[in-house]
């Protein structure tokens, strides 16, 4: 048995994912930790910005909002959130938006609004906050989340953020010209798009994983690449610096009151 | 001009039942001294304007303030959901409340509009987003020049704009650090605006001339509140209360438990008390 967890091979193949020349626009919760963990690995001079205005920050503990403090200490600089949208994300000077999701479809369109209908939801989640905006507006998107069936479903209650729309050009049709979701990274693969479908694709098991535990945690019918290969399992660099940062994360926050 | 008030006094003078109010401040400063204010006044009918709701809209809503809510992330940020809002949505308790749901940059740019005068925003957003169907209030625009489409929302002009500053000095200019959100939009987009602030300082001898200053004439009412953004924080004063953020989750779980958590610590409490809140804070960030 291998001495990591599916969240932690999860965390890590998406750091993995992330180029030391990229700006990177962070979500919070997982996103949040696979762009630090990338950030102390192998890509120590990525730019991150998260949404409250904080460009090039270095946090020593995650942040449990997009706002702490210590996003703003650590950045190169602190902008007005208009300015965020405006000029740095709508300017297209984001290479990479890196995004969770409540609902996903096998075209990468997320969704975080409502479960039901709109005006009568039975489960009414956050919304999308910038996510609308940072899934067209970044030079491509990468989504992280665990998979389950009530996450990974055939079709999607509300189109929070634009994927690949209903596959093939779509994207395109709803006159976005920007990549999209390049990449999704679950706790037990990591998937592609299909270059003229768009549908993500299993390109990569990670350890230990079979094709039976992708499908059986899935909504949709899974594709498989042709040629599947092994996700390389977390270094010990790798498992060290997501531990460390967990528990300076677990400390700073303090226990519920 | 600015008045130096107490917060009853700014609140009862700037704050009337059906009012547009934003209290604004994203993740940092928020004004929970002021909405706490409010919610002690009685205000009701309000059409509450905040990009992320966050705790401070989830008590409101929760104590029947509001009969709106224009937002862009109805969240607690890192926890999970706002349950009294999502009551209110879900099930009309303590009552029904419309929803203006819009995208950050929606917001954002809706607030800079606000503030420079304009009737609307525009800029390059909602592209296959499913709010562009249920919200009539986002639209579209065609550039005159190259034809590209453009969304297109109306600009946010709040009758009254509350945010938390750290300092305010005696002629009434405001300074605000670190994370700014949009504050300055919107005190500039309101007609009247509220400023509670950590402390006020003879001048701003040290202060750098970039720094986000709102000068006097563009702030209604100032209000010294030590304090007066916990559980969100004041950088360079006390750090988020993210155990707090946390612990908000199970005391917001049910109706009652939220009831007598509001009665111990808002209404049967005052602005004097938030100074005491971040005392076990100070020192931390």
């Amino acid at each position: 048995m291998a001495d990591f967890t599916p969240d932690e091979m999860m965390t890590i193949a998406a750091a993995r994912a992330l180029r030391n020349e990229d700006v990177c626009f962070v979500g919070i919760g997982a996103p949040s930790a696979a762009c630090n963990v990338a950030r102390l690995t192998h890509a120590p001079d990525i730019t991150l910005i998260y949404e409250s205005g904080t460009i090039g920050t270095a946090p020593e503990v995650l942040p449990l909002s997009i706002g702490d403090g210590e996003l703003c200490d650590t950045a190169v600089t602190t902008v007005s959130v208009p300015e965020m949208f405006r000029y740095w994300l709508q300017g297209g000077r984001v290479t990479v938006g890196f995004l969770g999701a409540a609902q996903l479809d096998r075209f990468g369109n997320i969704n975080t609004t409502v479960i039901g209908d709109y005006h009568k939801p039975t489960v009414r989640l956050p919304g999308g906050g910038g996510a609308p905006e940072i899934a067209t507006s970044c030079g491509e998107i990468f989504i992280t989340m665990k998979q389950g069936k009530r996450g990974m479903v055939d079709t999607i209650d509300f189109f929070t953020s634009l994927g690949h729309g209903s596959g093939g050009d779509d994207r395109a049709r709803h006159g976005v010209t920007t990549k999209g979701p390049t990449l999704l990274v679950t706790d037990l693969a990591v998937w592609r798009p299909d270059p003229d479908t768009k549908e993500f694709t299993v390109v990569s098991l990670h350890p230990d994983v079979t094709r039976e535990q992708v499908q059986d945690s899935c909504g949709w019918t899974v594709r498989f690449a042709d040629t599947l290969e092994q996700t390389p399992p977390p270094s010990a660099l790798e498992l060290k610096t997501l531990r460390d940062l967990q528990e300076r994360t677990r400390i700073a926050h303090g226990e519920a009151a | 001009m600015a008045k130096f008030q107490t917060l009853a006094e700014a609140v009862a003078e700037n704050l009337k039942d059906g009012d547009t109010a934003a209290f604004e401040g994203f993740t940092h400063l928020i004004p929970h001294a002021a909405g706490h204010e409010a919610i002690r006044q009685g205000r009701r009918d309000l059409t509450l304007v905040r990009m992320t709701p966050d705790l401070i809209y989830d008590q409101m809503i929760g104590m029947g303030c509001a009969s709106k809510l224009v937002f862009s992330y109805a969240g607690n940020p890192g926890v999970g959901l706002l349950r009294r809002v999502r009551d209110a949505i879900e099930k009309g308790w303590p009552n029904p409340v419309e929803i203006e749901e819009h995208s950050h940059a929606a917001m954002a740019n809706a607030y800079e509009a606000g503030a420079a005068g304009l009737p609307c925003a525009v800029f390059r957003g909602y592209r296959g987003a499913g709010l562009a169907e249920v919200n009539p209030n986002i639209r579209s625009i065609t550039c005159p020049f190259t034809g590209e489409t453009l969304a297109a929302v109306p600009a946010i002009r709040p009758d009254v704009a509350f945010i938390h500053a750290q300092k305010a000095n005696r002629r009434g200019d405001v300074l605000i650090e670190g994370i700014v959100g949009v504050q300055k939009e919107a005190v500039l987009a309101a007609r009247r605006s509220v400023v509670t602030v950590e402390e006020i300082v003879a001048d701003f001898d040290d202060v750098h001339p970039n720094a986000c200053v709102l000068p006097h004439w563009t702030v209604t009412s100032i209000v010294e509140i030590p304090g007066g953004a916990h559980p969100s924080y004041a950088h360079g004063y006390y750090p988020r209360d993210n155990a707090f953020y946390l612990a908000w989750d199970k005391i917001a779980t049910d109706r009652d438990g939220f009831l007598a958590w509001m009665k111990t610590n808002v209404i049967d409490s005052g602005p004097d008390a938030f100074a005491g809140r971040v005392v076990a804070l100070n020192g931390k960030g």
